[in-house]
């Protein structure tokens, strides 16, 4: 039942099997990068203050987009955009609760201090 | 079906297994529902540890003075490598169903994702023992470890999730259930090395920097 022999298996798959490593590779490969590029920021202090903090978000951005497309398969295709519009929502959410609970509470802090 | 036709995020099994491929893109999408709720739970574990970073360090160490950037470096290889090998144990499911090669690439991973929870573990005992840090000192160092000990949580929950799934391959082998499960899994295990991003981000750089 297991152990298929490579007969059973659908002609062409071998090449999509390379492909869909390849991809994996990829994104080891870029994830790798924006990984050592971030720790080098802070690490061998390229940046300091705000730029550094701009510049390490969008490292972490981009990053997150890398592992969605090529470790969670999420792209533009048209056959699943309803988990594209579920992830999409989701982030606005999240932005929407993080950022309103982040400048409450700075207000909050802001009116405490003596 | 073609190979290419896709029925939803992550492998799909079109082409090697139609039946399993037609069964998994209901049960992957209600995943996807649970993954992005568990999302929400990080996201306000984050904006409460945004505001108590630096809002509630009280007399305690600042971030600056308590993290190990060489450790953090170290844990983000070991979560991104863990994440890229349970990828190969599923393109192994997918095209050879042999379970040797599953399970030795599902074995890769979990030792990663041990590693990953034991230097974690590391360094709360370093924060503690060298530092005093403990959670009740301050308002961040009880966001700290309330926010890197549950994404901790969900990792080795991960992991005996992946022992559980192990046993099940070598007994049952590559059953339709036994599929969708991995498959399960592995977005789990994929979600979480995202989550890892804004931490080691948001927590380890940012504290370090400013």
């Amino acid at each position: 039942m297991s152990n298929r022999v490579p007969a059973d298996i659908v002609p062409g798959a071998y090449a999509e099997e390379r492909r869909e490593r390849l991809s994996y590779v990829i994104g080891l490969v870029l994830a790798l990068a924006l990984t050592a590029g971030a720790f080098a920021v802070v690490g061998l202090g390229l940046l300091s203050g705000g730029a550094a903090l701009a510049v390490l978000g969008l490292l972490a951005f981009i990053q997150a987009v890398v592992h969605l497309r090529f470790f969670l398969h999420i792209d533009l295709e048209r056959s699943h955009r309803d988990d594209l519009m579920l992830i999409l929502f989701t982030v606005l959410i999240l932005l929407i609760m993080v950022s309103g609970t982040v400048w409450i509470l700075y207000d909050q802090h802001v009116r405490m201090m003596p | 079906m073609s190979l290419s036709d896709r029925l939803h995020p992550g492998i799909n099994l079109a082409g090697t297994d139609p039946e399993s491929h037609e069964a998994a893109e209901e049960v992957l999408f209600g995943f996807w529902i649970f993954l992005m709720s568990d999302l929400v739970l990080f996201a306000v574990l984050f904006a409460t540890y945004a505001a108590m970073s630096v809002q509630g360090i009280a007399a305690g160490p600042g971030p600056a003075e308590v993290f190990d950037l060489t450790a953090a470096f170290l844990e983000t290889l070991l979560l991104l490598l863990s994440s890229f090998a349970f990828g190969f144990a599923l393109l192994a499911m997918k095209y050879r169903e042999n379970r040797r090669s599953v399970l030795a690439w599902l074995l890769v991973t979990g030792i990663l994702g041990l590693a990953f929870v034991g230097m974690e573990l590391h360094d709360y005992y370093v924060m503690v023992t060298a530092h005093g840090a403990t959670p009740q000192v301050s308002g961040f160092l009880s966001a700290y470890y309330l926010l890197t000990g549950t994404h901790a949580l969900h990792v080795s929950s991960g992991l005996v999730w992946m022992a559980i799934m192990a046993i099940q391959v070598a007994m049952f082998g590559f059953d339709k259930r036994v599929k969708l499960r991995l498959m399960r899994l592995a977005l789990f295990w994929h979600m979480l090395d995202v989550v890892w991003i804004g931490i080691f981000t948001f927590v380890y750089l940012f504290g370090v920097t400013s």
